[in-house]
């Protein structure tokens, strides 16, 4: 038997397996499809690079890009830890921002600015919560596939905002013109302050760039979530109902009730997403009318960005830079050397399919290491939650 | 104003639109059946619709271009199947990567082979003889008036539902579906059944492709389907199952596009984004019912493994 340490670093280092065989996987794949379209493969990701990081400018763009797919990719882990598939993020996004554009409008000038923001983003989240929870709710206690009824869900809240921002809550100077639906802009006050990173006037980092404040709201929510999750009893039976729900149940956890708060708290991450896109760069909310028109897809790119990370919030911070750089980056190639950006849409499914191949090779060969630990126990994974007693 | 708006154009329109969903959530109802959830339907749709509409134009003939959504297909549930029944991959989220690299490819390879939205000739109508001129209550307008694909999905209707339950193959699907221990056990190989039903799917789902890009609408543009692979996948659920289940849900949907259609055809002013969001709450109520049925395959979504 090797020395514990020893096997201990090596196994650390086989759980990095499943993002860097999936990266590599992809930019094996992206070359193929680069050479198929008679690209130069070098000259691409040249592009790409410097679409993405070239320049002060770009680097923001590529962070700006990011914020949403944090948030969200934050939630998703959250989810999928709980063994919750949530392919909700769109229409959670557009939940929370609907909410909190209307409490923004509806209270911008009325009171202290700080206090619209905080409750602008916490309308956002509840909003999101809420229509996350409702798929929770779904799953739990009516047996519904939440991958399908998140993705009814995303539909009807297109719809909805559709509604919304075509009446209620439409610009009222544009009002009977032939105009993109849109709200009013939220007052200057009430805006996400630049993000500059220095402290010399006029020299700061990112200064003259798009990048706002929900890069440093979407760092702080990761650190909050990952303490949730490992350092809290709640974090304990959210992953212990995911690891195995049935053992969960033996052990006390009411495991209905953590589905439901799972997709809650994933809703809530997203609906931030939507909200902080709206303080913090539109302004308002606005749409062309399609389903990504306001969200651009980052409710999908979020579960690459979790899946990519590891499913942990720490993880997904450098894969959703990583995607914003990405989807930055893939315009330059269009510009440049004529590469259509939706390659980037591809090599982001390729991604998803090899992370969750690898993961199922990385999970069997824990099982099977828990099972030489302990030979008398045939089943490993009652070994790895453990009995522990949660009151109901 | 109710005759303006349900006029034998607007039945006749539903049954036309009612294809794509037919083909597509007919297919996903094989690979269910045998314990295999593909949620990468829209895009292999998305793979077919392009193929069949690229092919179509370059060669003027529609019939090839079917052929291609087919075997676009084919190769695409053949990785499906790989991913899903070899690898043991999540279903679900696997099914989303699927999904994302159809709807980034078809785009990719439309905007390098054909650039702008070009419409093709496609398949013409045919006219049942003798019934196509029947005049009471516009039966011959509603049902016989149609491009052949129209009548495909619906035969693929009784067929599929002779298959699935007076077949050996159905009943293998079936068994694999339910219980593949006891399939194993029985000598029937549950991977080979998965990886026959996922593949005969996406064929479908690509021929659910062709018929819009060129019977329905005969064009081909980004995200061609918006989504309709992903309603087709709640078909199933919808439909309990079975063929006749999905035909209804399936209608149901196209009524609602045609009436759409319809309303903004002759100018009313009704706010369109409830009519389109009332299929998919229906969709998500009906899932709530659906659940309490033991239809529902107990394999589903289950990698099979041996001997433990």
């Amino acid at each position: 038997m090797p020395r514990p340490h020893a096997r201990a670093w090596f196994d650390r280092l086989f759980d990095l397996f499943p993002p860097a065989i999936s990266l590599f996987a992809a930019l094996a794949v992206a070359s193929i499809l680069l050479i198929a379209l008679n690209a130069n493969v070098t000259d691409a990701y040249v592009a790409l690079i410097t679409g993405a990081f070239g320049t002060e400018n770009a680097t923001a763009e590529t962070l700006v890009k990011a914020i949403p797919v944090l948030f969200v990719g934050i939630g998703i882990c959250v989810a999928f830890r709980a063994n919750v598939i949530n392919i909700g993020g769109e229409g959670q996004m557009i939940a929370g921002a609907v909410a909190g554009v209307a409490v923004a409008l509806g209270f911008g000038g009325q009171m202290a600015p700080f206090m619209v923001v905080i409750l602008s983003l916490v309308a956002g989240f509840i909003a999101g919560a809420l229509y996350g929870g409702l798929a929770g709710f779904l799953k739990a206690y009516f047996n519904v596939n939440e991958i399908l009824s998140t993705i009814m869900l995303n539909q009807v809240a297109v719809q909805m905002m559709n509604f919304l921002l075509n009446g209620p809550l439409l610009d009222p100077t544009e009002a009977g013109t032939n105009h993109i639906p849109k709200t009013a802009r939220i007052l200057a006050e009430i805006q996400l302050p630049r993000l500059t990173i220095g402290w010399t006037e006029g020299m700061e980092l990112f200064a003259r760039t798009r990048l706002h404040y929900g890069l440093l709201i979407a760092v702080l929510l990761a650190v909050v979530m990952y303490v949730l999750l490992w350092h809290t009893p709640l974090g304990y039976r959210i992953r212990a109902v995911g690891f195995n729900e049935r053992a969960s149940r033996y052990a006390g956890i009411p495991v209905r009730r953590q589905v439901v708060l799972a997709m809650f708290l994933a809703g809530g991450c997203a609906g931030l997403a939507g909200v902080v896109q709206v303080l913090g760069l539109q302004y308002r909310l606005q749409t062309d009318g399609s389903p990504a028109g306001f969200t651009a897809n980052a409710g999908f790119n979020g579960i690459v960005a979790a899946l990519f990370g590891g499913l942990n919030p720490f993880g997904a911070i450098p894969a959703s830079i990583f995607f914003g750089g990405l989807l930055v980056g893939a315009q330059n190639m269009q510009r440049d050397i004529g590469v259509p950006a939706s390659l980037i849409t591809a090599v982001n499914g390729i991604i998803v399919v090899f992370a969750v191949s690898s993961q199922v090779f990385v999970r069997r060969r824990r099982q099977r290491r828990l099972q030489a630990e302990s030979p008398v126990i045939a089943k490993p994974e009652v070994v790895e939650v453990a009995p522990r007693k949660v009151e109901a | 104003m109710i005759d303006q708006i349900l006029t034998a154009s607007v039945f006749a329109a539903a049954l036309r639109l009612a294809t794509p969903y037919m083909f597509a959530s007919i297919g996903e109802m094989f690979g269910q059946r045998s314990g295999v959830l593909n949620l990468g339907v829209d895009g292999i749709m998305l793979m077919g619709a392009f193929f069949a509409h690229y092919v179509a134009l370059s060669t003027g003939s529609a019939v090839l271009g079917v052929g291609a959504a087919l075997v676009v297909g084919a190769v695409m549930g053949l990785a499906m199947a790989f991913i899903s029944v070899t690898l043991k991959a999540e279903q679900g989220i696997s099914g989303i990567g699927v999904y994302l690299f159809g709807l980034g490819m078809s785009e990719l390879l439309f905007q390098r082979l054909v650039g702008t939205p070009r419409s093709v000739e496609g398949f013409t109508d045919i006219y049942i003889p003798g019934l196509s001129d029947i005049q009471f209550l516009g039966i011959g307008e509603i049902f016989f008036r149609h491009n052949i694909l129209v009548y495909v999905a619906f035969l693929l209707v009784p067929i599929s539902a002779y298959v699935i339950s007076r077949t050996p193959f159905g009943l293998m699907i079936r068994a694999v579906g339910q219980n593949p221990q006891a399939a194993d056990a029985m000598g029937i190989s549950v991977a080979r059944v998965r990886y026959m039903t996922v593949i005969l799917g996406s064929m479908l789902a690509g021929l659910a492709g062709a018929s819009l890009s060129v019977a329905l609408l005969k064009v081909f543009q980004q995200n061609l389907t918006s989504g309709l692979g992903f309603i087709a996948v709640a078909l199933v659920y919808f439909g309990r199952w079975r063929p006749v289940g999905i035909l209804i849900g399936a209608l149901l949907f196209s009524f609602v596009n045609a009436l759409q259609l319809q309303v903004s055809a002759i100018g009313l002013d009704i706010p369109a984004e409830f009519a389109v969001m009332a299929p998919y709450v229906i969709t998500i109520i009906a899932l709530v019912f659906a659940s309490r049925q033991t239809e529902k395959p107990d394999a589903l979504t289950k990698p099979f493994e041996r001997g433990e």
